[in-house]
């Protein structure tokens, strides 16, 4: 991680979301970002708000309602050494772009064996908890990590935004870059002016503890965070890891931790058979079982197709804090 | 009672005599690796092989006017008359269906299936339409670059009209004027599925009205015809003036692949209806009547490209296949650890 500077500005992470990407385009021309209403209305979140005028319609392009096409509009972009910031305007309408995303942009470089490689960016914003009902509430992360030649993040911090936004700006293959919707507006954080990136594919241990590891993505950290120091306040120590990013996923930061705590807890939004936490608890007793001192426990989204608009129906398919700390105390007690 | 070859009367539209003989043989080379692809699949050599027969004049045609090293091809995989006739040796051909590490996908694509970035090929998929999105993607970068020599030949089937990817991208190249030449290859045919099952309408041009683009239509068995057309498309769309639709007629002579039987879809009557469209004998009786090649000529021609297909056939054949372990490279940049 090369930090430019350590002076730091108060972000949310909607404002890390956009000053990161007003640096790319400032800096680089080679940049530029397409989506659905990303000109003049400057995204549904205001992400973009001001880039057209700044940096002009053909390099902040209102597309038209179609997902495929911005997706591979932006490979051909890609191959042709551009360096495309797409976006798709809810998680929830990615799956339109499906083909474009698994069956080309993520082969590209490997069908031509290198000839060609697909430097994308493929932001959205996804999860729920904000009223979004089945199409503005999803999580689609899981439908993704099965795909060898994508990379997907989730960082959930201002900071980390920044960094990995830059590193998938950057990176020469490409990632899909997930963004919590509760938590745009609802986290901040201080972040590193000047340039810098967080390598895609390194975790990050957001509390150390002795006692029990948790590991999370997303806007659960925050709570798994919370629920921890609950814990802490009555004498036990949980240590809790932002996987942030989930293709590549770092084994050697979970597999450390795990071998030092003996007892895993995971703990995701998006609905448990064949979840983030199915691929992670595998890895674990492959790798680890002798090292476990109780059953991996994973705490996720109920196994219905969406959260319902009626809150009653939302609240029950978010999981609340009090939940993580009554996992985290059955395992400690354990 | 099949028709009679007829020959239209020569417009050169600024070809010379040399490019024409170029053209002829492009569809020579074309056919001869064409039927080796057959002929190496039913000696048990090769696993699979795509014919694209009756094309030949669409691919020849259109080569010509594409400018190497300036314009970029998004081709599909019935397009290997296409890429021969932008600069791509017939041993890649070759390569690609034997799968051979020297292939430049080392072996991973299913023959037909080329990529070529010095030459400006895009990489093939298999997925009807999906390269027209990139094809449009390129297109846009070369404007925002006000690269105003260059523009994007992009290829497909009948079939892929029907595909949502394909009007989208039709769609946003005009809504951008982008320099584009959408050209359909319409043989009649997807797979076993006729036109008549594809759409309701007779021509493909018709959709580009719907886009705001113009559609013109060609004889896609005259190479002549298919370069002036196409070579007018692609100079309106260097110049600025966005893209064009065109749509070239042709039959297809062959199965699909030589994993398919027409026998089931298709009669043989319908086949040699179709004969008298066949563009190689077609151009070569046209070259023929204008004295630009003799019997001769196009005899010594046939045998020296079947010499050639012969001397690649045996040199790819003899090359090695990709070693186990080149599974794992290119999937990311630099060294990939595998979830194993």
């Amino acid at each position: 991680m090369a930090v430019a500077s350590t002076e730091t500005t108060t972000l949310n992470n909607v404002e890390a979301v956009r000053q990161t990407l007003y640096e790319a385009l400032k800096s680089d021309p080679r940049t530029l970002v397409l989506g659905e209403d990303v000109g003049a209305r400057g995204n549904v979140f205001l992400i973009t708000k001001g880039f057209i005028e700044e940096f002009g319609a053909e390099r902040v392009i209102d597309t038209p309602l179609a997902e495929a096409s911005i997706v591979g509009i932006a490979i051909g972009m890609a191959m042709e050494g551009l360096r495309p910031i797409a976006e798709i305007q809810f998680a929830d309408f990615i799956y339109p772009a499906f083909n474009q995303i698994v069956g080309e942009a993520a082969k590209t470089r490997y069908r031509s064996n290198g000839d060609y490689t697909c430097p994308l960016v493929i932001r959205t914003p996804y999860g729920g908890g904000i009223r979004g009902a089945l199409s503005h509430s999803v999580s689609i992360e899981a439908l993704f990590y099965h795909v060898p030649g994508l990379k997907i993040v989730a960082p959930s911090f201002p900071a980390d935004i920044k960094g990995l936004l830059n590193a998938a700006i950057e990176d020469p293959d490409p990632v899909l870059f997930l963004e919590h919707k509760k938590t745009y507006r609802s986290v901040k954080g201080e972040v590193p002016t000047g340039h810098y990136t967080i390598p895609i594919g390194k975790a990050d241990v957001k509390k150390a503890g002795t006692q029990l590891t948790v590991v999370s993505y997303g806007l659960y950290v925050h709570q798994a965070l919370d629920a921890a120091q609950q814990l802490e306040a009555e004498g036990h120590s949980v240590e809790v890891i932002d996987l942030r990013s989930i293709r590549p996923m770092d084994r050697t930061t979970i597999l450390e931790s795990v071998r030092k705590t003996r007892k895993l807890l995971i703990i995701h939004e998006d609905n448990k058979f064949g979840g983030i936490g199915a691929e992670i608890s595998a890895m674990v007793v492959e790798d680890a079982f002798f090292d476990l001192d109780a059953p991996i426990r994973r705490l996720c989204g109920p196994d219905v197709p969406a959260m319902g608009y009626a809150l009653t129906l939302e609240e029950e398919f978010m999981i609340p804090t009090s939940r993580m700390a009554e996992a985290m105390r059955d395992l400690v007690a354990f | 009672m099949a028709k009679a070859i007829d020959t239209p009367a020569l417009e050169r539209h600024g070809l010379s005599d040399e490019q024409l003989r170029a053209m002829l043989r492009n569809m020579i080379v074309q056919r001869t690796v064409d039927n080796r692809g057959f002929q190496l699949n039913r000696q048990g050599k090769i696993p699979f092989a795509t014919g694209s027969e009756g094309h030949e004049g669409i691919h020849a045609g259109a080569a010509q006017a594409f400018h190497r090293g300036k314009d970029v091809l998004a081709p599909y995989y019935r397009d290997i008359g296409l890429c021969l006739g932008i600069g791509m040796p017939p041993l890649d051909a070759l390569l690609s269906m034997f799968a051979r590490a020297a292939d430049i996908s080392g072996g991973r694509q299913f023959p037909n299936h080329y990529t070529n970035k010095k030459l400006g090929m895009l990489s093939v998929s298999s997925i009807i339409a999906a390269q027209c999105t990139h094809a449009v993607g390129v297109a846009y970068a070369f404007k925002l670059r006000k690269e105003h020599d260059r523009a994007v030949l992009c290829t497909f089937g009948d079939g892929a009209t029907s595909e949502g990817e394909w009007h989208e991208s039709v769609n946003f190249a005009a809504i951008h004027k982008l320099p584009v030449v959408f050209l359909c290859e319409n043989n009649e045919w997807a797979i076993s599925t006729p036109r008549e099952h594809q759409m309701a309408i007779k021509d493909i041009i018709a959709k580009a009205e719907g886009y705001g683009l113009p559609g013109v239509k060609v004889d896609g068995s005259d190479p002549i015809a298919v370069y002036a057309v196409v070579n007018a498309a692609l100079e309106r769309a260097r110049a600025g003036e966005g893209p064009t639709l065109v749509e070239a007629k042709c039959y297809r002579f062959l199965s699909h692949t030589t994993d398919d039987d027409d026998r089931t879809y298709r009669t043989r009557e319908e086949i040699e209806r179709h004969r008298y469209l066949d563009p190689v004998p077609r151009f070569e009786k046209l070259l023929l009547e204008q004295g630009i090649v003799s019997a001769d000529d196009i005899a010594a021609l046939k045998k020296e490209v079947l010499a050639e297909v012969n001397a690649v056939t045996d040199e790819a054949e003899a090359l090695p296949y990709p070693e186990p372990a080149e599974l794992y490279a290119n999937v990311y940049e630099g060294t990939h650890e595998p979830w194993l």
